[in-house]
């Protein structure tokens, strides 16, 4: 099963990535980044362009590095290399959690951070986390970089705020506040591992207890990943025992237009938002209380 | 059909125009098994096919074609990948092993020896697959325990459903490998 015939580019560093776009933009070209989402898609004949311009290449967009109280992820890093950084160990465990559970071994050595996120599949695990850690993804592009915060990167089904000419080159996740908790709860597709539903949730409790602040992304309920905002509000300032966050997240699926397919119905999905948002953020919370 | 460049013209099946390009061909360059190995392919190529069809290394198989079974896994750069989830262009530069190169000819690896002795095939078809994963886990975890196999293996699917025995021998493998074992003679009646 082979993909329709492509011409293959190999991009040297991030601006002859952008000039290839540029040339080639306008007969049908795409970035290929780990290939694990593109390929597939390829091979289905559901995409066709007639340009590839491989990214795999550049040193420059592998790794994990801190820069004050911000923590760096290029793009072409694989979830392996998340998985085992001890940097993300240390300092952002929620996304060291999520890539443990995407795909398989040998998905997880090729598939990337960038390319999963570019991608944009709606059951992908990456966009609940990176919502509820309020990350930002850099773009590079013709007229230079710039950056776009979480809540507005996703956009629609494998859609992104990303231009055509543009490269996503870096995730930037802020250092985790103190007393702060996290956790990724995810009901997988048995046959595909990609999420039915998939729930983040990022918790900080202020020193007397209460909850200071909560933030709550969730993928594969609707056909982007989105946040919680009714579940956020209701939580923050609470004391969050049992009976509160179970009341909060009945609202967990406000606002979302459940997607309805054969994996699951609008029903099921509602019932399971529901139960792993409160999941997620009861295990957040006993995470920050263990500091 | 051809155009006056002499290029074949090709309908496309989605837009009904007519498209006329030249069947491109790339020349690739991998270290396969510790030698150079060029090949000249189209770009669509996926690494899969270049190592069986043109370097004739068909212990990898091919299962599904769609990255789900894990047949065609093999070690890129040492890490476990599915070879039919790469394009032989992607690995231009790079370092592949297949189960050709796992021991010297005749001898077996101690982790397909092991597989051997306690029997972790029924039909044979996924094994190369998983000698490589097995590789590939050995490298991170010299001994691992039955979650630790499993997980590590989740990517090589056994339609005999043999995985009782696999992770058996991957165990005998570890502890094999463990203490050393070096690669043995084959043994034949």
């Amino acid at each position: 099963m082979n993909p329709a015939a492509f011409s293959y580019h190999r991009a040297g560093s991030v601006q002859d990535a952008i000039g290839l776009l540029q040339k080639h933009e306008s007969d049908g070209a795409k970035l290929l980044a780990g290939g694990h989402s593109l390929l597939p898609v390829m091979k289905l004949r559901l995409a066709e362009p007639a340009h590839l311009i491989d990214i795999g290449d550049i040193r420059d967009l592998r790794g994990v590095r801190l820069d004050g109280a911000t923590i760096v992820i290029g793009a072409m890093t694989t979830h392996r290399a998340i998985e085992r950084d001890e940097t993300l160990k240390a300092q952002c465990p929620l996304l060291v959690d999520m890539a443990k559970v995407v795909g398989d071994r040998q998905v997880r050595a090729r598939g990337t951070i960038g390319g999963t996120l570019a991608h944009a599949d709606p059951a992908a695990d990456y966009p609940a986390g990176i919502l509820a850690l309020d990350a930002e993804m850099v773009a590079a592009g013709p007229e230079g970089e710039r950056t776009i915060p979480a809540s507005d990167f996703f956009v629609g089904f494998l859609t992104t705020a990303l231009a055509p000419e543009e490269v996503l080159t870096e995730v930037r996740v802020p250092v985790m506040a103190e007393r702060t908790g996290t956790s990724y709860q995810k009901l997988a597709n048995q046959a595909s591992g990609y999420a039915v539903v998939g729930v983040a949730a990022v918790v900080t409790l202020a020193a007397d207890g209460t909850c200071e602040a909560a933030r709550i992304g969730i993928t594969g309920a609707g056909d982007h990943a989105t946040r919680a905002p009714a579940v956020e509000a209701a939580l923050v300032g609470a004391k969050l025992d049992d009976g509160r966050v179970g009341q909060a997240c009945e609202k967990a699926d406000e606002g979302i237009d459940l997607l309805d397919d054969l994996h699951a119905s609008a029903d099921y999905r509602r019932r399971v938002v529901r139960g792993l948002t409160r999941r997620a953020v009861l295990e957040a919370v006993g995470r920050a209380h263990a500091g | 059909m051809i155009d006056e460049g002499g290029r074949p013209i090709v309908p496309d099946r989605h837009d009904g125009l007519i498209r006329s390009f030249q069947l491109e061909r790339i020349t690739v360059e991998i270290s396969v098994n510790g030698s150079a190995r060029r090949a000249e392919v189209e770009p669509r190529t996926l690494l899969v096919y270049f190592l069986r069809d043109s370097l004739g290394l068909t212990g990898t198989h091919i299962g599904c074609q769609t990255g789900q079974c894990g047949a065609c896994t093999v070690l890129l750069d040492g890490e476990a990948v599915k070879s039919c989830m790469v394009l032989a262009a992607q690995a231009q530069g790079h370092e592949v092993k297949t189960i050709e190169g796992v021991a010297p000819a005749g001898t077996l690896h101690p982790i397909q020896q092991a597989f051997w002795e306690e029997h972790g095939l029924q039909c044979g078809y996924c094994t190369p697959a998983m000698v490589l994963s097995t590789i590939a886990l050995l490298e991170d975890e010299p001994s691992p325990d039955e979650h630790a196999i499993r997980r590590a293996l989740d990517g090589n699917l056994c339609r005999c459903t043999g995985y009782h025995n696999v992770v058996k021998a991957v165990r005998a493998a570890s502890e094999k490998v463990a203490a050393g074992a070096q690669p043995e003679p084959f043994f034949t009646r």
